[in-house]
């Protein structure tokens, strides 16, 4: 039995295609990531599963249970972090973690081994109202809060968005631990870099999902040589680049600008020979170049 | 069990952290209450006068010293001329001008007839009206005094008593009234925005996705507010019978609890509410105009239902208001029994079983 099986599942508010044919699987023990940006259908995805929303088409089930006819019992077995921060702002640290413990039907006690580690990290602040807490903090409560009840399956929705790199960094290591533990985990994210953390991610766009795939598959697969590129003006470069015509695509990546290229790469230098202080040499792909390029092609096919 | 026992304490911790939750929950009665009793009151009091006395008589004085001691009126200002009279009533602190003719005394002895003129500033209608018929009253009474009295033949007298209220304390109304308001406050609009609140920060998501039953959530929601609308009820109870001195000629219990129905029906209206709209801020402006404006106008508590237009007065029976403030004054002035206040506690208590249905069925297991 796998903990999450999503089969073509569809989802419009009015006009807005906001899922369209959505399957996937999530396997026992696996961390699984949905990349994407803002607006790609992350979140309805989660709401779906997490039986507060119904698809208009398709069928889902989490542990075995249907999400739309035995939606009772997932709710008591799934821990759920939405995207917005959901916590009672007016309640101290403690007092959400008991109150989330106690409606479902356990006490912070009982679950302690599983939320220890990151608690630990958030305990001498245990009286301070959730609203007072930074960002970082405030993710690893409503983790613990989520993770009280000790749930079968894990949703987390975009957790580290809005937080600062150094606690983002921690986050994902405690997901690596919980993963180890044997919770599987959906988790999304707009961060490419959390992308290759991920066991298996599936990226998506616009309602669709692109490609499924394990992070290093999915850069194997990013075919074409890319170069890195730049020069003293970076906004001219990018310019150029973009008006010579063997170039496939240019986006700024970082300090550089990543370049995919159908001409070789000595006609592009001699194209650009004008700009002061230019360096062109061979990068490897990363799971953003994949990304992008999955992108274009998306966006050229419609 | 538990469960609701900690949600119930959960809820608890929101009201007391929330400042400007228990200004209202606790300062607004209190207000309220100050406000009507002492400065929204149509009742006469000290209201300043002028008098013209052109006799400086024995009687005009005698007069005049009846109309002062009643103390309803005062004497502000002794006019001299008659061209006074304007300028006085232009200043506007004088409601009420007597002008009493030369040789008062004398004219009323010899020639059996004294006039005297009184000019009320109608600017304000209703207080010039009451003003005149307090004036004309006391002037009467003077009248029996100055002549013994009198036995004409044929006579009809009309023995007025006001039962149940008969000093015409506004008091009598207003506390029943005030109290319909705060419960409805308290209660419907508190729940609704309560509610809501949870739906606007998101933190409904999580509960939904709880093994919590909705009803459960409701009642969590809900219990605090109808112990707080309880506590409330009886302080104005309290400051309305030693403050402003209203009788509670009734059953003290059976008192409290059609109090506690009507907090049960306020309830259910801000349940339905909170199911129908998703922002505090709707909330409040649906529990303001729906439920509180109706309160005021259509309950009888301002304006009596009977001086009403017909289709109002029909409408006026959806108001749950109007068959608390009957219940209230019905227990509190005339010390009636559940016999006598059957019919409306069954239209309230059916009321209420009507919206909490209609609430718990259309709250959302979901989120849309």
């Amino acid at each position: 039995m796998l903990p999450i099986v999503v089969e073509n599942i569809h989802k419009s508010f009015g006009d807005v295609k906001a899922l369209q044919n959505i399957s996937f699987t999530v396997e026992e023990g696996e961390l699984f990531g949905l990349i994407g940006p803002d607006g790609a259908g992350k979140s309805t995805l989660f709401r779906i599963l997490a039986t507060l929303l119904l698809a208009d088409k398709g069928t889902a089930s989490v542990n075995g249970s249907d999400v739309v006819k035995d939606y009772r019992t997932i709710r008591s077995q799934v821990g759920y972090m939405p995207g917005r921060f959901s916590l009672y702002q007016d309640l101290t640290i403690e007092e959400n973690l008991n109150f989330f413990a106690t409606i479902f039907n356990t006490t912070v006690e009982e679950n302690y081994d599983l939320i220890k580690e990151i608690y630990e990290q958030i305990e001498p602040f245990k009286k301070r109202p959730a609203g007072k807490l930074s960002g970082g903090m405030k993710q690893k409560l409503a983790l613990c809060c989520a993770l009280v009840h000790k749930p079968k399956v894990l949703f987390l929705d975009e957790p580290t968005t809005g937080v600062d790199p150094v606690s983002r960094k921690e986050f994902w290591e405690m997901l690596q631990r919980l993963k180890e533990k044997g919770i599987p985990i959906l988790v999304s994210t707009p961060y490419m870099d959390e992308a290759i953390l991920c066991d298996r991610v599936a990226l998506m766009q616009k309602g669709e999902i692109m490609m499924i795939n394990t992070p290093a598959a999915i850069v194997a697969d990013f075919g074409k040589p890319i170069w890195a590129a730049r020069a003293d003006n970076m906004y001219h470069l990018i310019r150029d680049i973009r008006a010579f015509e063997g170039t496939d695509s240019c986006y700024a990546f970082g300090e550089y600008l990543h370049v995919t290229l159908h001409q070789p790469v000595e006609e592009l230098k001699d194209h650009l020979k004008a700009h002061k202080g230019l360096i062109i040499t061979p990068a490897k792909a990363g799971i953003e170049d994949a990304f992008m390029q999955l992108m274009q092609e998306q966006n050229e096919a419609v | 069990m538990r469960q609701f026992l900690v949600f119930v304490r959960k809820e608890f911790y929101h009201i007391f952290r929330d400042k400007r939750t228990l200004l209202i929950l606790f300062g607004m009665p209190v207000i309220l209450i100050v406000l009507f009793g002492f400065a929204i009151t149509n009742e006469i009091h000290h209201v300043k006068i002028g008098v013209l006395d052109n006799a400086r008589d024995v009687y005009s004085q005698q007069m005049i010293h009846k109309i002062t001691s009643s103390g309803y009126f005062e004497v502000d200002q002794n006019l001299r001329t008659a061209d006074e009279i304007e300028s006085t009533f232009r200043k506007g602190d004088i409601k009420l001008v007597i002008v009493i003719p030369d040789h008062f005394g004398d004219k009323f002895y010899h020639e059996k007839k004294a006039p005297v003129q009184l000019l009320a500033d109608a600017s304000d209608p209703n207080t010039a009206t009451t003003v005149i018929n307090y004036a004309t009253a006391i002037i009467g009474q003077y009248q029996q005094e100055m002549t013994g009295k009198i036995t004409l033949p044929l006579t009809i007298n009309t023995e007025v008593r006001m039962v149940y209220n008969p000093s015409l304390k506004g008091v009598f109304l207003f506390v029943p009234g005030v109290m319909t308001l705060i419960l409805m406050l308290v209660s419907a609009m508190m729940t609704s925005i309560t509610i809501t609140r949870e739906k606007e920060l998101g933190t409904m998501e999580i509960l939904l996705v709880s093994p919590l039953r909705p009803i459960l959530i409701i009642a969590g929601k809900v219990v605090p507010y109808i112990a707080l609308s309880f506590i409330i009820a009886c302080i104005i109870l309290v400051m309305g019978f030693f403050i402003f001195g209203m009788p509670i000629k009734g059953n003290l219990l059976l008192l409290l609890a059609e109090c506690g129905l009507f907090g049960l029906t306020a309830l259910s209206l801000g349940i339905l509410i909170s199911s129908i709209t998703s922002s505090q801020q709707t909330a409040m402006m649906i529990s303001m105009m729906g439920l509180l404006l109706p309160t005021i106008l259509l309950s009888g508590f301002v304006f009596p239902i009977e001086s009403m237009p017909r289709p109002l007065q029909i409408f006026s029976n959806i108001i749950p208001a109007k068959w608390f403030i009957i219940i209230l004054k019905d227990v509190m002035l005339k010390g009636s029994g559940l016999r006598q206040i059957w019919l409306p506690t069954v239209i309230l208590g059916g009321m209420t079983l009507f919206f909490l249905v209609l609430s718990v069925r259309n709250f959302k297991t979901r989120l849309s």
